[in-house]
């Protein structure tokens, strides 16, 4: 039976490989994801017969109800919320499921650690009775003398105790980092510190984590793993609470990273390879993305996570001088149906106004007149990488006419009408003009450069960030404040008329 | 099956190799479908939960289990679903892409 459990692993381990692999490219990508679905149900199906189980002397029929009974409710939850969410908010739901692989870890991870410690303190009270009498000890003193020889770490080997810990402590802090980045993108938690001089509060956390997990593995007291994990899960809380919505993509990215290598590392306590390859594959893709996703924006990993995006340096940056100029729909739109070339910069605003519908109904009706029309998207541009590239394929866009910041930035000058919708800091000249800017440094799409520059705009806020944009003042800057949906369907109705 | 030390070691440093390597060359527009299909690789957690479960002998073990059962499901199935769904955006209409 084990050969067929592991080749099983086998092959599901090359179908992730594979689906992944397939899924780099648009054109394979669906067949990837359901070779990695089959990979996933092969898995999980020839688990029931895992000799781990079916030798296993606790109450293994009981064990079974309750792994179908979790499986069958969290499946049809996920499932559920998976199909009926809308698409604005796959951000956040990806936010939830890989907190959910993160804390899956952590539990399997805890359960090995209860598995033994409950060894040592079964086997402690055996020992010490013998070590009394041999010695001629009274049975307190024999029971210290031997509790001081047993460990967590002894009773688990060295290298699985080690990776089990470590693997503990990536994935409780995937977990609890996870859900706070759900909650933030969801809109229920905004604040950006819970605790005064948050950042050096955080690294005291961390500090009291890892001497906690090394702890762990000292110990024979079920207490210190509970304070560990109780510190992990404040401290994985603690990263992502400082972080702004700017920088949301990258550290879901992280997190998504961190617990692919929980999953491996676990997968290595239990002596199973399908966990430890698509793990660490996991661990070692997303690093890459993150790092891809951070180099977009020109700030170091650690400058994302230690810095606290827009909690306050914004006050040193001097304001932008002179008034926001406000534009009607009509002119916008007599505006860019005379144009000859029009990019349209979409942000995070035109997914929640949901415009992308009616954004695409207006850029059919310019290309009805011959006018030429791109889509500039900046790297980091929503909350995820690629976010807008989906929202657009989901409106109909071809992929064709959406470029890239380095493709397109050389040709602002050369456009009559920059139409911005929904974006603010990666179109913030502050990045390149203001050195006392917390963006400052950051790659932009330099939408100042063409002739025209209208901006969609709900309010006169700030974006995400909390910084004052520069552009929203520029001389050849227009705003037309309302609703990005009403705003593109006013567009679209002037644009018929010509 | 038992993994020693520097199999292990070997296993972790191809399986890392791989995994950059897939990402390499993605273009931006399947950023976000490939981080949520990463995501749902990392729902084989599931199978280690199980065995978790599988083998837990007191009702402390059972709790954490099921708690380890239920949330890697959640990652699995939700993972797979998003992914799925976001794709399936992409489909016939992939002529000209820049991919």
């Amino acid at each position: 039976m084990n050969t067929i459990v592991q080749l099983s692993y086998f092959a599901a381990a090359v179908l992730f490989i594979l689906g992944l692999k397939s899924m780099s490219s648009p054109k394979t990508a669906r067949r990837g994801i359901i070779w990695a679905g089959a990979g996933m149900v092969l898995a999980t199906l020839i688990t029931f017969v895992h000799p781990s189980i079916t030798h296993s002397e606790g109450p293994v029929v009981t064990n079974y109800v309750l792994i179908i009974v979790a499986i069958a409710i969290s499946g049809f939850l996920a499932w559920w919320s998976g199909k009926r969410v809308p698409m604005t908010d796959m951000p956040q739901m990806v936010a939830l499921y890989n907190g959910m692989g993160g804390g899956a870890a952590a539990a399997i991870a805890a359960v090995e650690l209860l598995k033994a410690q409950s060894t040592l303190t079964a086997s402690v009270a055996a020992r010490a009775a013998e070590l009394a009498q041999a010695k001629d000890l009274t049975v307190d003193q024999a029971r210290m003398l031997v509790e001081s020889q047993g460990t967590i770490g002894a009773a688990l080997g060295t290298d699985a105790a080690i990776l089990g810990i470590i693997g503990a402590l990536i994935g409780t802090v995937a977990f609890s980092g996870s859900l706070i980045a759900w909650a933030k993108l969801d809109g229920r938690f905004n604040r950006n510190s819970v605790l005064p001089m948050q950042q050096i509060v955080n690294i005291a956390v961390f500090a009291a984590t890892i001497l906690f997990a090394v702890l762990t593995f000292f110990t024979d007291s079920l207490g210190t793993v509970i304070v560990f994990f109780a510190l992990a899960l404040v401290a994985g809380a603690f990263m992502a609470i400082p972080i702004g919505g700017a920088d949301m993509p990258v550290v879901i990215s992280l997190f998504n990273a961190l617990t692919g290598l929980a999953v491996g590392f676990e997968g290595f306590v239990l002596g199973n390879p399908a966990m430890i390859i698509a793990g660490t594959v996991v661990g070692a893709a997303g690093s890459l993305l993150t790092q891809l996703m951070a180099k977009a924006m020109n700030r170091p990993l650690t400058n994302v996570l230690f810095s606290g995006f827009g909690t306050g340096a914004a006050a040193e940056s001097e304001g932008p001088e002179g008034e926001m100029k406000e534009i009607q729909a009509e002119d916008a739109g007599i505006m860019m149906a005379y144009a000859s070339q029009v990019v349209i910069v979409p942000g995070y605003g035109m997914a929640v106004a949901q415009a992308q519908h009616k954004i695409w109904e207006m850029v059919e009706l310019l290309q009805d007149k011959g006018v030429t029309v791109k889509f500039a998207i900046h790297p980091v541009a929503g909350r995820m990488p690629g976010h807008m590239n989906v929202l657009l394929a989901e409106a109909g866009v071809p992929y064709d006419m959406i470029y890239d910041m380095e493709d397109i930035n050389a040709e602002f000058a050369n456009t009559d009408v920059a139409l911005v919708i929904g974006a603010n800091d990666v179109v913030n000249p502050a990045a390149e003009d203001d050195p006392g800017s917390p963006i400052y440094g950051m790659p932009i799409l330099k939408v100042r450069e063409a002739h025209n520059v209208i901006v969609i705009k709900r309010g006169k806020g700030r974006g995400f960030s909390g910084v004052e944009n520069h552009l929203f003042f520029a001389e050849n800057t227009r705003m037309l404040f309302n609703d990005g949906q009403k705003a593109a369907a006013a567009l679209v109705q002037v644009v018929k008329q010509f | 099956m038992v993994i020693e030390g520097f199999v292990a070691l070997y296993i972790f440093m191809l399986a890392a190799f791989t995994g950059y390597e897939v990402i390499a060359r993605v273009p931006v527009i399947l950023h976000t479908p490939l981080m949520s299909g990463s995501n749902f690789v990392h729902g084989i957690v599931l199978v280690g939960a199980m065995v978790a479960l599988g083998q837990a002998e007191s009702p402390a073990e059972q709790v954490i289990g099921f708690i380890a059962v239920f949330l890697a499901a959640g990652n699995a199935v939700g993972g797979y679903v998003s992914t799925e769904r976001m794709l399936e955006m992409f489909k016939s209409k992939d002529e000209g892409g820049k991919g």
